[in-house]
Parts: C-alpha cells; structure tokens; sequence
C-alpha cells in the first residue's frame, strides 16, 4: 500500500496539521517509507497468534467507584485564555 | 409501491457511578460548570486514566441480564474528533472489542411478541457540554460531564416500526433502570437514543441508504422523528431522488429533521488502541458473582406472577413494568389483598391517580399495606366497590386508615337482611309503575329499581343482597 498527495492532505486535515505544498512531497516520502516497514511486518506467518493491543503484557488496573477529587476551577481557568460564568470561552462552535 | 422501513438504534445510557469513568471527579448533575472536572478530564498534559471498577460491573450486569457474550478481555481505543467539549482530541471508547456482544431484548407491540438482536454494548467517556448563548460571540465550555461513565447499547437492525423503535427504546430504559445501571433520566440526558433509519421495497433484500437521527431524548420526539423521516425518504425516492447518507437533528418545535453533515465530511475517527489502557480483563469469578447478584428480570418476573398470583398476562406485563410498581404490587397481595383486586386497584385508581399527580409508584401517599386493607375491606363486605373508590380518595388526600375513614363517616355496607328488606319493601311501594314494567317483561326494569334501593340506602347496602332480596320479592 501507498499513499498519494491527496491521502497526505487529507490525514494532515483530520490531525488539524499544517503541511504546505512543498512538504507534501516529504511527508508523502516518510509515510511511504513507513508502510514499507509495515509491509514487511505483514508478511510474517501470525496465524494462530492472538493480535495485540498494548505493548505490555498487563491487565487494566481498576479503582474503586469514590469521589475523591476537590472543585480545583479557579487554579485551571487562571491559565486558560478566556473564561466567564465558570465556563471556558471558545470560539464559536455551531452544529 | 409497498415501502418497508428499517430500524436500528444507538442508545447512551450513562451509567449511575459515584464517580467518573476514568478519573476520581463527581458525576452529579446540574453543579456549578467546571467544578466537577479534575485535571483528567480537561486532559491537562501528563495525566492518566484509571479505570472505574463499577462502570465494568454495571457492564458485566447489562450483558449478563440480555444473555450476552461477556468478553473476558476487551479492549479501549481513541476515537479521533475535534471539538472544543473534547479537551483531549479523543473520545476514549471501545472498537475492536467490545465488552458485551451479541444478547437479546423481548418487545412487545400490540399483542406480538417480537425477539430484538442487540449487536454489542461498550464503555466509553461522554464529553463535555457545549453552551452557545452569547459570549460576545464566542461559545461556552463546561466540563462537568466530560468523562461520565456511558454504556454505549447498539442493535441490529431489526425493528420495522416507529411503534417497533419505541417499543424496544422503552424496554431498554426499564431494563437499564431495573438493574439499577441507570438512573434513566432522560431529561438530564441519562439515557439518548440515535436512530438509523432506511425504507426498502417491500420483498427487497438489500437495506436502504440510511440516515441517523442523532440525541432524541424523549419517546415521544422520538416517534415523531422517526415518522417524520421516513415519510421523507419514501417522498424523495418516489420523486426519483436517490438518499444521501446523512447525519441530521430532529427539530421538535417544527416536528421535521435537518441535515447535520453529510457523508462527505462525515467523521474518520482513526481509531486505534489506547496506549494509557491496557486490555480491560474480566474473571469468572468476577462475572459469577455479578450473576448470583442479579434481581430478578422483568421475563422471569411476569410469568412468575401469573403462576403465583393466577393473574392474566396483561396484568403481569403492567405490574413488572418497574420494579416500583412490582414491588408495591407484591406488598399488598402479602398483607392479605386478593391478588386480581390488587392487580385491578393497581392498574386502574391508583395508577390513574399517580398519573394524574405526576407521581411515581414509589412516592404513593397510599402505601401498599394501607391500600390491602382497604382491599381486604371490599373481600370481607364490610363496603362496596363504589363506596371503596371514594374511601380510597380520601385516604389519598388525609392519609388516614381505610377502618378510620370507614368508622367516621359511617360508610360499613348494610348488610342486615332486615334492613334491607324494610328499604326494599319501601322503593317498591313508591315505584309500582317500574315494577308494572318489570313484571310485563322489561328487563332492564330490575336494573332501576337496583338503583333506586342502592340510592335509597345512600350506596351503602350490600349491592348482591339487594338483588337476591328483589328478586325474591318479585319472583
């Protein structure tokens, strides 16, 4: 599998990326680069082998259903760019 | 051309935690914005999310109690958005591996019973709230919900009807709040559906185009939605349109549905495993013990019932329709109230009267032992039906005793035959005419003068002993 210019523009769009026309070529390169180690890794015989999903073999720790945590609003919102009435300011979103 | 409509839902149940799903935050509703939102959930760089053992349990609950596949081991992935009510830039979810698959839910329309297949049931975090009043121009973020434990309730596609998508949202909502997941709260937003919606020709193997009605938080919209966009479809092809995939809102002042986005910018979430979650394990042991604790379920209850109390499948089916009413109803059948009566009391005065107030079973100033006397009264004779109804008001209104009520204002029934034979003797007397009547063949004679002998007592004689007595008198 490769990529083209345009899956490259595409992928920078949905990662909010700003990639300019001189380094989509680049970038396309990289990638590219990439999906060969992968092609690679793909034609290892995995039959039979369970796929992974972490990288440590460890169970997800749980913790007890208790609230614990204190009302901190004033400490976060005193770095956050704009607030009012409690609530972060945003630009504005419509649906 | 005969149209048939397919329906398959996506239902949000947020499940009724202390605390977040991966963070120590409360997840009460309706605080001051942002005071319920920990350093985890506005995902300030460096933090971790630890995984709230309820939120698996009530999980494990749900699958077990729709005889689902419990997987022993599933899997948390990022689903990649941007929104400013996600600070992280992903929803952590569940793709590949669910932690419930497969599982069934019984539906109920008219008198059909029908077998709904439910695909899966994840875990995830909800997001934020957005608030788009004006700001000067600018919209408003609150993060008290962000990171709220959701049971994300996905089905085949198999209903064929609104009446069938509601019948089936409904079924959920009482088994959810049944099995205490749920608080089931729909206008809080405890419990959201999405609805996908396709029509066919009928006889037509491959599914429609579907479009998805997103956020319906009441049935009601819910069906008018559901009607609304269908009926639209049907138009838009008979008029040679072809239907575009779709995300839309239901608008419920103008009772149509909207566009949201089209399937060109439809989202790719790129999803991929969580690397701050390794796989979520879950024992035996675990999924043994969560089975032993288990009430029992709306099914099992309802042919419980009409085993153990002899009463009809309908009445069943509206006493297990909450586990409130369910219990209420066992409460008075074991003080000593005949069991269809209760069911009837139940089902009728007092279900209309809580109707009426807007109150639920739970909050009944009539509670269920008062109610069985006030049962046991109308069993034993000591009052009518009729004289019941208006007793059972007034207990309503003061809280007094079915006996007190009785006792103050001389509401026993007259049951002494000689009494009875004396007001008897009298109506006759006074309705010659009517007796003419009845005499010449007039059925419906008999029944007057009935009236006129319970009227005369002031609705206190014992009504079969006023029919025996007269037909005697003039047989």
């Amino acid at each position: 599998m490769s990529l083209t210019q345009a899956d490259v523009r595409r992928i920078a769009r949905l990662a909010r990326l700003q990639v300019n026309d001189t380094e989509v070529a680049e970038v396309e390169q990289k990638l590219n680069g990439i999906f060969g180690l992968i092609e690679q890794l793909k034609a290892i015989d995995t039959e039979g082998v369970e796929p992974m999903s972490h990288a440590r073999d460890v169970a997800l720790r749980l913790r007890e259903d208790v609230a614990t945590e204190t009302n901190r609003r004033a400490a976060f919102q005193a770095v956050a760019p704009a607030v009012e009435d409690g609530l972060y300011l945003v630009p504005k979103v419509i649906e | 051309m005969q149209w048939e409509v397919v329906i398959g839902l996506e239902i949000h149940t947020q499940l009724s935690t202390q605390s977040k799903i991966f963070s120590a935050s409360s997840t009460r509703f309706g605080n001051e914005p942002n005071t319920q939102a920990s350093a985890v959930d506005i995902a300030l760089p460096g933090v971790l999310p630890v995984m709230n053992r309820a939120a698996v349990e009530k999980a494990i609950q749900f699958g077990l109690a729709i005889g689902a596949k419990i997987n022993r081991k599933s899997i948390f992935a990022r689903k990649n958005y941007f929104y400013p009510d996600l600070p992280k830039g992903y929803q952590i979810s569940q793709f590949e591996v669910p932690v419930v698959e497969g599982g069934q839910v019984t539906i109920r329309v008219g008198d059909q019973d029908k077998v709904i297949n439910l695909t899966r049931a994840h875990l995830e975090e909800d997001a934020g709230k957005s608030v788009h009043e004006d700001f000067h121009g600018m919209s408003g973020i609150d993060l008290n919900r962000a990171g709220t434990p959701l049971l994300e309730i996905v089905s085949e596609p198999e209903m064929r009807s609104a009446a069938e998508a509601i019948a089936y949202a409904k079924a959920l909502h009482s088994l959810v709040t049944w099995i205490g997941i749920c608080d089931g709260n729909m206008q809080e937003g405890s419990f959201r559906c999405d609805v996908n919606v396709s029509v066919r020709p009928l006889g037509q193997k491959e599914f429609g185009t579907r479009r998805e009605i997103k956020n319906l938080n009441s049935f009601k919209f819910m069906e008018q939605a559901i009607k609304y966009e269908v009926q639209w479809q049907i138009e838009q092809i008979e008029d040679g349109h072809k239907i575009q995939q779709a995300t839309v809102l239901f608008d419920p002042d103008s009772g149509q549905t909207r566009m949201m986005r089209s399937k060109e910018d439809a989202h790719d979430y790129r999803y991929f495993p969580d690397p701050d979650l390794p796989p979520l394990v879950i024992d035996e042991a675990w999924i043994e013990r969560v089975r032993s604790e288990l009430p029992e379920l709306p099914e099992a209850m309802q042919a419980r019932f009409q085993s153990q109390y002899g009463i009809p499948a309908y009445d069943a089916a509206t006493l297990t329709s909450s586990k409130a009413m369910a219990s209420y109803y066992e409460a008075t059948v074991a003080a000593g109230a005949d069991a269809k009566l209760a069911s009837n009391w139940i089902m009728g005065e007092i279900s209309a009267t809580l109707n009426r107030e807007e109150r639920d079973i739970a909050d009944s100033p009539v509670a269920a032992d008062a109610l069985a006397l006030l049962i046991r009264r109308v069993m034993d004779g000591t009052i009518n039906n009729k004289t019941a109804k208006d007793v059972l008001k007034k207990m309503w209104e003061a809280g007094d005793s079915a006996d007190a009520i009785i006792e103050r204002d001389g509401l026993k029934q007259e049951s002494d035959t000689g009494a009875i034979e004396a007001i008897i003797d009298e109506v006759l007397a006074a309705n010659a005419a009517m007796v003419e009547e009845y005499k010449s063949g007039k059925e419906k004679a008999f029944n007057a003068l009935v009236g006129q002998c319970m009227k005369a007592s002031k609705g206190k004689a014992n009504p079969a002993q006023v029919n025996e007595v007269l037909k005697r008198k003039l047989g």
